[in-house]
């Protein structure tokens, strides 16, 4: 159970602020999700034939620099890398696969948060205050982001299991629910050649989607093959290249509200989260509807 | 008009003002500022009292309210007026899930729209809604009046016992065991009223009465001779 | 020569099972029926004591002191619950019980120094008046509840589920929905009461915090706010609880008893009480908050032995129902009138019965007066007579346990520890993460 927040700035003007704003967002939904907080930004992209590699470590000693002459050494290529604290983004013009491979091969304690032109991941255990501090929240700009407050419902407490959840890139995804047949639907995806990293019950959702949408669905075909299949309780808000999605279950018993402005749309679990965003009192306001997809593009 | 700013004191101290000393005022009028939909706002209120929330509200605000009249020039979150035993709560916006969930007298006016499961439980209140009602509203009413002037959702009125619900427009379906039933004169009365005191000008015979069809209330009966 | 008879029942197909294919075939109902699961499940009787011995010196009896002193509320509430003893009495509606009964609960509890418990319903004036510690429940249906009751309590429980029916919600057929009763519930009277298993304003424990923040405004923050759980998914359910904001937390076992649910739900969903109780305290354990936030254990605790070993594995307080309604006269073959014993045994048989097999409780025809709406059934439990005999249960229990705490040296009840205790055998080692007796053995992994 958590609290989840979504950000789109629209006045070009105000980019440079989207952490500064979202901040008191995160921080409002701490009652919500005590446990641990993560955000994906969207903002410059990196050039067309690269990517950029965003990596957590649990060791705060963890030698990047050695990363980055093995990387050179190994793959002829010399990869940029920027850090903060345990949390590292690598950008490189390799082919994505030969990356994840080698990563997987080299260094299997990193854990890959995501891959992208545009996309950053960070999650961590702690407060949303605390996890906000440990990596600069309040210095992100873009044009969007999608953020979580995580109160662990069934299974751990650990970096890996806090959310956003990506697929594919550039694509990201956030969950306040529960979901009760996660476990079946892991099972079948695995069966269909699916890798999972947790037993997170997002995961199964977040997993269920790429396939999906990896077999030609669009999203919102996805997610109406997903109302048949994934049982439970949830309010899901997904962020794209150039847009945020969301959808909230047939029973709608998790909350969710949305302020449109000509400056931004900004999207929460309570009212509270959105209270101090500039002129809110001007945006309109409205609670999504069960069963239906909303999209906003950048 | 004696005012309390959200800002400056937690709800914590304003709901303990409001259960100690407010009571005991002779001009009993209060204006909340700020509340940037912080939860419990005017909660177990237990006088008579107009309460004037300057802005949004968040989940359960005026709930258990007993005599006081609360209105919020703003939208509120979950559970508006839940338990509410007497008085009246106006919400000039919209209302969130679950509004006036289980409430046992009193009245509920929601101008704007209201969401799902809108008089689930409800014992007696009498809730007037402007605007729509989300899915599964009334579920398991038990007593009391749901006016909607706008359209109902799915799974109207699911399980109702003795609530009474008047519709003006669509609904998009109905709940287990209700059925629609002729208006009499006394429904037209009593809709009249509530639509009075909701301050709403529509014309009574546009809306119908939806009722329990009571085919639940014995169900296992039969079963009583294998004991 | 008539032929020899042999007969061989099936286990699987047994007597049990063939009436209740005959029955489901009858009525093409689900049976309904009162108290908890029948069926042998591992318990506190699978665990014995190590007491004292060359290592460990006992306490003798009377003369040196051990204290039963309970305390429970005391992480955010301003007035916690004081009780003289670690043995509360549990939520029964009043509908599912009389009035008398009510009222004989509250005065031996106040005898006893300890609390008794509202129900699905409301609280009842006869127990308000005669009960010093009253814990007002919430439950999903919010049948009765109101806010001066929410005032005149002295803490209050908000119920997510009961051991008995995990997942399901209340249930009162229409035969014991009196007018009394209806009122009280705002329901026509003689209607089967439907229930609801989901509160009707918040799901989950994200929500779940913001509506125990609202118990607390209500109540200007100064009664403990309890949250009390069937026992299935334990060990998560408890951390939720925590974050919730409880005070207490309540744990009710699979042996849970009800007035009438589902026998599908009696037997076949929810853990163990012993089970269960192992993981709520390596719940709190892992979270650090053992010490700030207690818990009541309950389902099926019926003796002495039960209380201890339950404190011993870290409750620090149980809470009973079906064995308190047995003290009363449940299931005995007679009940009492002006001093005499009558025979109950007729009406035993006309439920299709006999004493010490009952379970009708959901007919409203309980043959002793407990379990019943019915104005003559009623009388026949009188709340001089049956309140004296629950302060006799409870005092017994206690005695049982203060002698079980000094002979394993104790001088607090509290005191108990898991490792005063040991298990016969092995799926209760197993459950209960105790060794197995005569060894050092802990089957299986830690969870």
């Amino acid at each position: 159970m958590c609290g989840i927040v979504g950000l789109l700035v629209k006045n070009q003007k105000m980019r440079s602020q989207l952490g500064e704003l979202m901040l008191p967002m995160l921080i409002g939904m701490t009652d919500r999700g005590p446990d641990s907080a993560g955000l994906a930004v969207f903002g410059t992209p990196v050039p067309k034939n690269e990517r950029k590699f965003n990596l957590y470590t649990a060791d705060e000693d963890f030698n990047w620099q050695k990363l980055g002459h093995d990387f050179q050494a190994h793959l002829g290529n010399k990869a940029d890398i920027a850090l903060k604290v345990n949390h590292a983004v690598l950008t490189t013009s390799l082919e994505p696969t030969t990356v994840k491979v080698w990563l997987k091969d080299h260094y299997p304690q990193l854990h890959l948060l995501s891959v992208g032109q545009l996309m950053d991941v960070y999650k961590d255990t702690g407060t949303p205050a605390q996890v906000a501090a440990r990596y600069d929240f309040q210095k992100l700009s873009g044009t969007h982001l999608v953020g979580h407050t995580r109160m662990a419902t069934e299974s751990a407490v650990t970096p890996q299991n806090a959310h956003p959840y990506t697929a594919g890139e550039d694509w990201c995804l956030v969950h306040n629910g529960s979901f009760s047949n996660p476990n079946s639907v892991r099972r079948m995806l695995q069966h269909k050649g699916i890798a999972f990293e947790t037993d997170n019950d997002t995961e199964a959702a977040c997993r269920f989607l790429e396939w999906r949408m990896r077999e030609g669905d669009d999203l919102n075909t996805a997610l109406h093959k997903g109302f048949e299949v994934l049982d439970g309780f949830y309010t899901l808000l997904m962020g794209t290249r150039d847009q945020l999605a969301l959808v909230r279950d047939p029973f709608a018993c998790k909350p969710a509200i949305v302020a449109e402005h000509d400056d931004y749309v900004a999207i929460a679990s309570e009212y509270r989260s959105l209270a101090q965003l500039p002129d809110v009192k001007n945006a309109k306001l409205f609670e999504p509807m069960p069963e239906e997809l909303y999209i906003w593009k950048v | 008009m004696e005012s309390l700013d959200l800002h400056k004191i937690t709800v914590r101290e304003l709901n303990q003002y409001l259960h100690k000393e407010f009571p005991q005022k002779s001009d009993k009028k209060l204006e909340i500022l700020n509340p940037d939909g912080v939860h419990s706002i005017a909660v177990g209120l237990d006088t008579e009292a107009e309460v004037d929330i300057k802005g949004h509200g968040g989940y359960y605000v005026g709930g258990h309210n007993k005599h006081a009249k609360i209105t919020v020039h703003g939208n509120v979150g979950w559970g508006v007026a839940e338990n509410m035993m007497s008085g009246q709560v106006r919400v000039k916006g919209f209302a969130s899930e679950s509004a006036g969930a289980s409430g046992h007298g009193g009245t509920l006016i929601i101008e704007g729209d209201a969401s799902l499961r809108c008089g689930i439980s409800m014992k007696g209140i009498d809730i007037v809604v402007g605007g729509n009602v989300g899915n599964f509203s009334c579920f398991m009413a038990q007593a009391g009046r749901l006016v909607i002037c706008g359209d109902a959702g799915d799974a109207l009125g699911d399980s109702l016992y003795e609530a009474v619900i008047y519709v003006r427009g669509k609904v998009k379906s109905l709940g287990a065991d209700a059925q629609e039933e002729p208006m009499t004169d006394a429904d037209y009365a009593a809709l009249k009223g509530l639509l009075d005191i909701a301050g709403f000008n529509h014309n009574p015979k546009e809306f119908k009465r939806i009722a329990s069809a009571k085919t639940l209330y014995n169900w296992n009966a039969d079963a009583n001779q294998e004991y | 020569m008539s032929k020899k008879l042999v007969l061989e029942e099936s286990a699987g197909f047994n007597r049990n099972v063939i009436e209740y294919i005959h029955r489901a075939s009858a009525t093409g109902l689900y049976e309904i029926r009162g108290i908890g699961a029948k069926r042998k499940l591992p318990h506190f009787d699978d665990l014995t004591f190590l007491a004292g011995s060359a290592s460990r010196y006992p306490l003798e009896g009377y003369r040196e002191r051990c204290t039963t002193k309970t305390i429970l509320g005391t992480r955010f509430a301003k007035k916690p619950i004081e009780l003289a003893i670690p043995i509360t009495i549990a939520g029964m509606s009043f509908g599912a019980l009389s009035a008398n009964v009510k009222e004989s609960l509250g005065r031996a509890a106040t005898e006893m120094g300890t609390s008794t418990t509202t129900g699905d319903g409301g609280m009842t004036p006869e127990e308000r008046n005669s009960s010093k510690t009253l814990v007002y429940q919430c439950l999903p249906s919010r049948y009765g509840f109101n806010p001066d009751d929410l005032r005149r309590a002295d803490a209050i429980e908000l119920v997510i589920g009961q051991g008995a029916k995990p997942g399901g919600g209340g249930m009162l057929l229409g035969q014991k929905v009196n007018p009394r009763v209806a009122g009280m519930r705002t329901l026509p009277v003689g209607v089967d009461q439907r229930s609801a298993c989901r509160h009707p304003d918040w799901t989950g424990p994200d929500d779940l915090a913001i509506k125990v923040q609202e118990l607390r405004e209500l109540t200007d923050w100064e009664k403990p706010i309890y949250i009390k759980i069937g026992a299935t998914r334990v060990f998560n359910d408890v951390k939720l609880a925590v974050h919730a904001g409880a005070d207490v937390i309540v744990l009710d076992g699979m042996q849970g008893g009800t007035a009438a649910t589902q026998t599908v739900f009696l037997e076949h969903i929810g853990i163990p009480t012993l089970a269960a109780l192992r993981q709520a305290v390596e719940a709190l354990e892992d979270m650090n908050m053992k010490d700030q936030v207690q818990l009541i254990i309950s389902g099926g605790i019926r003796t002495g032995a039960d209380v201890a070993k339950a404190l011993a594995m870290g409750a620090d307080a149980v809470a009973i129902g079906q064995g308190v309604l047995f003290s009363l006269g449940c299931n005995s073959e007679t009940y009492v009138q002006n001093g005499q014993h009558i025979s109950a045994e007729a009406d035993y048989e006309a439920l299709g019965t006999a004493p010490g097999f009952c379970h009708h409780c959901h007919t409203g025809k309980c043959p002793v007066g407990v379990t019943t709406q019915d104005a003559i059934l009623e009388q026949r439990l009188q709340p001089d007579v049956a309140s004296k005999r629950l302060r006799n249960y409870l005092k017994t229990l206690t005695m049982e346990l203060t002698t079980v705490a000094r002979a394993c040296g104790k001088m607090n009840v509290h005191h108990l520890e898991r490792e005063d205790l040991v298990a016969l055998t092995i799926e209760a080692a197993a459950m209960a993460n105790v060794p197995l007796a005569g060894t050092n053995w802990i089957p299986g992994a830690r969870f």
